[in-house]
């Protein structure tokens, strides 16, 4: 069988078998069960706090960290995605016996990375309060 | 096409039942972990229901199924209801291109009259061949069922769950690729089933133009790689949001984290999705460095094919092999299921600062300098040799 379409059955079974579950948890409840009070019940309505009127998240602001940290996060991961085709070479490149220009070209392209990493702790950028 | 109809039958067949036996694992390990919880704590843990408790997990099922659906008014329904489902569909694909046992070879028979076969059965959903980046790639798709549950959920408590969620998923997850470098160097390759080929064979190596071999161990990767094993673990830890990493639902600061609106049945899917990343990672730590479903010097195919071969057909041998070859596998990743349990109720939970701290400050400077080590130490090798 055909691994894109295997992959899209499986996809399917998935999506089949929990929406299935979903479903028929939120049919039966619909048409045994009456909600406890028949009134509209305003208070039920609101997300959940202890027993205050709870701030709505939509108008809380997000900490920069947060912003920051994911920058950081694509910066540093698009560098590690460029190495796992060296990482796959590497040993065919030294079976030909220039092993040695390939070690310098990835001891000299993670020198950049762990520079980055520590002009980041330098600056404190990675510290959370 | 090539192919017939029985073949794309059976495979239907074989990709529902490795789903449904992932999603079986779960009640199953959530009642390992009451009640290893218990006995730690010097607790009972369920033992009403069923022997031993066992049947729990189903009396809980109905309750939940019974349990009201209820969205706040708060919620953003469509967005509501899609994370539950997005949180088991990349943790399926990662389970499903995992090699489990042997291929199964089905020689050529009769049936209604029409001769079919030869068939080569393997036992996982699709054949991949970068596995490893798949699997990679497609759990981390895993943090958006999170976003999403967390911000459409109108609820402060479930947007901060999922914020650290996310943050912490992506500070691991390069720890997690940096650590897996070594082992790639190592193994020169993408591909799960080569890994394996690779372990099931006596520890080999060359040092210094001398022959190094040890017949009683089998070439596994950790005997290479106890470093970027660890680190590896550490990181999967982390991005299964077990503790002592389960920050994001760090139930004394935020009530539950991203599933605070959520009740019933959804919750219960989320708790599939955590626990079946916990066997994805579980089964990644076993095929990358204890030698996936083969146990070199005692059980491997060969072995069981000249044990089986003499008193069975060729189609029950191979059916006997990948059984047998599945428990051992299956009992090795029952091992780290059993870590992760155990570590859960060992280790208290990081202040979310440290947690930061280690991800980027500890794991990542020590993959980094792991996977340099790797590749001098392979140069070194290699230089000595010629």
């Amino acid at each position: 069988m055909n691994s894109l379409f295997a992959i899209g059955i499986v996809v399917l079974v998935a999506a089949t078998v929990i929406g299935l579950l979903m479903s028929i948890a939120h049919l039966i409840t619909r048409y045994t069960q009456k909600p406890a009070n028949t009134q509209s019940d305003s208070d039920k309505d609101l997300p959940y706090e202890c027993g205050l009127i709870g701030t709505p998240a939509q108008s809380s602001r997000i900490p920069s960290g947060y912003y920051l940290t994911a920058i950081l996060f694509v910066l540093f991961d698009i560098e590690i995605i460029f190495l796992y085709p060296w990482a796959i070479a590497y040993r065919d490149f030294l079976s030909t016996g220039d092993g040695l220009g390939y070690l310098t070209a990835f001891i000299i392209f993670l020198l950049l990375f762990i520079l980055g990493l520590f002009w980041e702790i330098r600056v404190k950028a990675l510290n959370w309060k | 096409m090539g192919e017939d109809i029985f073949s794309s039958v059976i495979n239907t067949v074989k990709i529902v039942i490795i789903f449904l036996f992932m999603v079986h694992m779960v009640p199953l390990l959530v009642w390992v972990e009451r009640r290893a919880s218990a006995f730690m704590q010097n607790r009972f843990g369920p033992n009403r229901v069923g022997p031993f408790g066992l049947t729990q997990l189903l009396a809980d099922l109905v309750k939940f199924i019974f349990k009201e659906d209820f969205a706040s008014s708060k919620t953003n329904k469509f967005y509501f209801y899609l994370a539950p489902v997005l949180a088991i569909i990349p943790v399926a694909l990662a389970f499903g291109s995992l090699p489990l046992s042997s291929p199964i070879y089905i020689d050529s028979f009769q049936l209604f009259g029409y001769s079919l076969g030869p068939y080569l059965f393997e036992i996982r959903s699709f054949p991949m061949d970068v596995g490893i980046i798949f699997v990679f790639g497609v759990s981390s798709l895993a943090v958006y069922s999170l976003l999403l549950a967390g911000w459409s959920s109108g609820s402060k408590f479930s947007l901060l769950g999922a914020l650290r969620a996310s943050a912490q998923a992506i500070s691991y997850e390069l720890a997690l690729s940096l650590s897996l470098l070594g082992v790639l160097i190592l193994f020169n390759t993408f591909s799960f089933d080569q890994i394996i080929e690779m372990q099931n064979q006596s520890l080999n190596f060359q040092f210094f133009s001398k022959e190094i071999k040890i017949n009683f161990l089998p070439n596994w990767g950790i005997f290479y790689q106890p470093l970027g094993a660890l680190l590896l673990f550490v990181a999967l830890f982390a991005e299964a949001n077990r503790l002592p990493f389960d920050l994001p639902e760090a139930e004394a600061e935020l009530v539950a984290g991203y599933h605070t609106e959520y009740g019933g049945i959804k919750i219960i899917i989320f708790y599939m999705g955590e626990y079946g990343h916990m066997l994805v990672a579980s089964s990644l730590m076993v095929i990358l460095y204890f030698g996936g479903y083969n146990l070199y010097p005692l059980l491997n195919e060969e072995i069981l094919q000249s044990w089986l071969l003499p008193n069975f057909s060729l189609t029950a041998t191979s059916l006997l092999t990948s059984l047998i070859l599945f428990l051992c596998f299956f009992l090795k990743v029952l091992f780290f299921l059993w870590v992760f349990i155990w570590v859960r109720w060992t280790l208290p939970r990081f202040r979310y600062d440290q947690l930061m701290d280690l991800g980027w400050k500890t794991l990542l400077p020590w993959s980094l300098f792991n996977a340099i080590a790797t590749a001098v130490v392979i140069w070194l090798v290699n230089w000595g040799n010629a």
